[in-house]
């Protein structure tokens, strides 16, 4: 790497001469390699995905090292990264939204919770005394307000932005490639129900049930079950059904999912040896976001 | 609500030059203060908020200001109607006039009248031992439309679809009570507070001047004046 050795990646306060800060990209690598996290809006809510890799064999995977956290009765995070700095973020977030509604009155509106949450990520930026969180978040809001559901992201740089799709950790390029296909965003859908940029239900024709299945199968797909570790799948919503509160999505729910997902990854398989071309869809550019 | 201390025997004795000549509805304030000795009232209609207010500001019997304005704005859309120590109630909508404007900075939205009046509870409450005030917010906001809010001495905060208050108030809750409908039309409560508020300054003599209105609603707002000689009822008429 050519960063290392250099003395510029000692420090997030100090830049390089060609204007990186290289702890700042260190906590993005670290995030890189770990449990996939997805994040999908849809017409009826949000649903939230994290693959939790199963380091032990005797770990009570279902309670413990938990992925995906309520922050508020509207409002969930998913982590990925580092969990331990996840948790810090968490932490912060809840502390973020019990102050708003101490101090207003009101629920804190999505937008106001993520830019919060990322102000306080981008600060650990700042300081030479510091080190930058090696973690992604993923948030699920709704705002009773404005009756608008939306999906934010927030990097360790402390970046945050609106997704219709959102993908972080390992496989996350394939993962956004294949949560477009689902015609989420409506600007991009010609014949979408004629919503505008961020309108009031948002989403395309996909509801959260079909959300829970997509983002079963994505994180499936993205898995060798011969090489790679035993997982737990952690999933939740925040959807008209559940009146917007955030919760876990059913543990039924998610293995009547799970089994869909898998016939559907083995009939596409199958269905592959057939016409072998329309492989190798690679997305250039990485997932560095230009401005 | 509230409950009224029983007066310690020292207090009248230790006390009783500085309330010298003055009448029970002054005794509460300190020496020299200003009181909106006031009548104030608001009422929500379909679509939007009227907001009303006499004009008398007075030091026991002296009138310090006979053309005064009870009614400050909060924000675009928000008001409120202000009773008791001029000093207290200017200083706590300054308060709530910034962190509303902070607010609708941060979150890129109108604030609503239900997070004005939250802000001015808070107030309210956490200074109850050094205040004097009894104020009603009312507004327009795109989520609950218009919208009052009666927040009295000591600190509560109750939404209501309309809201008297001052002393002038208990002249003429039988009337309002009497007078008052659901689904008003704009005019209809316009008329209803200025009749309201003229009949409660010619009997409460800590309120009189003129009758002043602000109309808040999606589309803006409109401030009116009656003036003292035009009063829908009271000594011109008589």
């Amino acid at each position: 790497m050519a960063s290392s050795g250099s003395g510029y990646d000692l420090s997030s306060s100090t830049f390089s001469p060609d204007g990186r800060i290289f702890q700042i990209e260190y906590a993005a690598k670290a995030v890189e390699n770990a449990g996939t996290a997805l994040g999908l809006r849809c017409r009826d809510g949000i649903v939230l995905a994290v693959e939790k890799p199963l380091v032990n064999r005797m770990l009570v995977a279902k309670t413990t090292g938990r992925r995906i956290h309520t922050v508020d009765e509207y409002a969930g995070l998913a982590i990925t990264g580092f969990v331990s700095d996840g948790r810090q973020i968490v932490n912060r977030a809840r502390e973020e939204a019990s102050n708003y509604e101490e101090t207003y009155g009101t629920k804190i509106p999505p937008e106001t919770l993520s830019a919060r949450i990322s102000t306080y990520v981008h600060y650990f930026t700042l300081h030479g005394a510091l080190r930058p969180f090696g973690a992604s978040t993923l948030v699920a809001a709704y705002d009773p307000g404005t009756k608008r559901h939306s999906l934010h992201m927030i990097e360790p740089s402390g970046v945050c932005y609106e997704y219709y799709g959102a993908a972080a950790g390992r496989g996350r390029q394939l993962a956004r490639t294949e949560m477009e296909k689902l015609s989420i965003n409506p600007a991009r859908v010609a014949s979408g129900g004629g919503e505008g940029e961020g309108g009031g239900g948002g989403g395309g024709a996909i509801t959260v049930a079909d959300g829970v299945r997509q983002l079963a199968k994505i994180i499936h797909s993205l898995r060798d079950d011969a090489k790679d570790k035993p997982f737990e799948l952690e999933m939740s919503w925040l959807c008209e059904g559940s009146g917007w509160k955030h919760q876990g999505v059913p543990r039924d729910v998610i293995a009547d999912a799970v089994e869909w997902a898998k016939k559907e990854i083995k009939d596409n398989a199958e269905d592959e040896d057939d016409d072998d071309d329309d492989e190798e869809e690679e997305v250039g550019g990485g997932d560095v976001m230009e401005e | 609500m509230m409950f009224s201390q029983p007066m310690m025997s020292h207090q009248l004795t230790a006390d009783a030059d500085a309330y010298a000549g003055k009448s029970a509805e002054t005794r509460h304030l300190k020496p020299g203060e200003l009181s909106t000795g006031t009548t104030i009232m608001a009422v929500s209609f379909d679509g939007g908020v009227v907001l009303c207010a006499d004009s008398r500001v007075s030091t026991g019997s002296y009138v310090a200001n006979r053309a005064s304005d009870k009614i400050a704005q909060l924000h675009d859309h928000i008001w409120c109607c202000r009773s008791g120590s001029a000093a207290d109630t200017q200083a706590l909508t300054d308060y709530v006039r910034h962190f509303l404007a902070q607010l609708a900075v941060e979150t890129g939205r109108l604030p609503e009248v239900k997070v004005a009046a939250h802000l001015m509870r808070r107030l309210c409450y956490q200074n109850k031992d050094n205040l004097m005030a009894g104020v009603i917010v009312g507004g327009w906001d795109p989520v609950c439309g218009g919208t009052v809010y009666n927040i009295p001495v000591g600190g509560a905060c109750i939404p209501m679809p309309f809201a008297l208050g001052g002393s002038g108030s208990t002249f003429i809750y039988g009337l309002v009570d009497a007078e008052y409908r659901e689904n008003m039309t704009k005019d209809e409560a316009l008329a209803l507070v200025r009749k309201a508020v003229s009949h409660a300054m010619a009997r409460d003599g800590s309120s009189g001047g003129i009758i002043r209105t602000v109309v808040a609603t999606e589309e803006g707002n409109v401030r009116d004046y009656v003036s003292g000689n035009a009063l829908p009822y009271g000594p011109a008429g008589w």
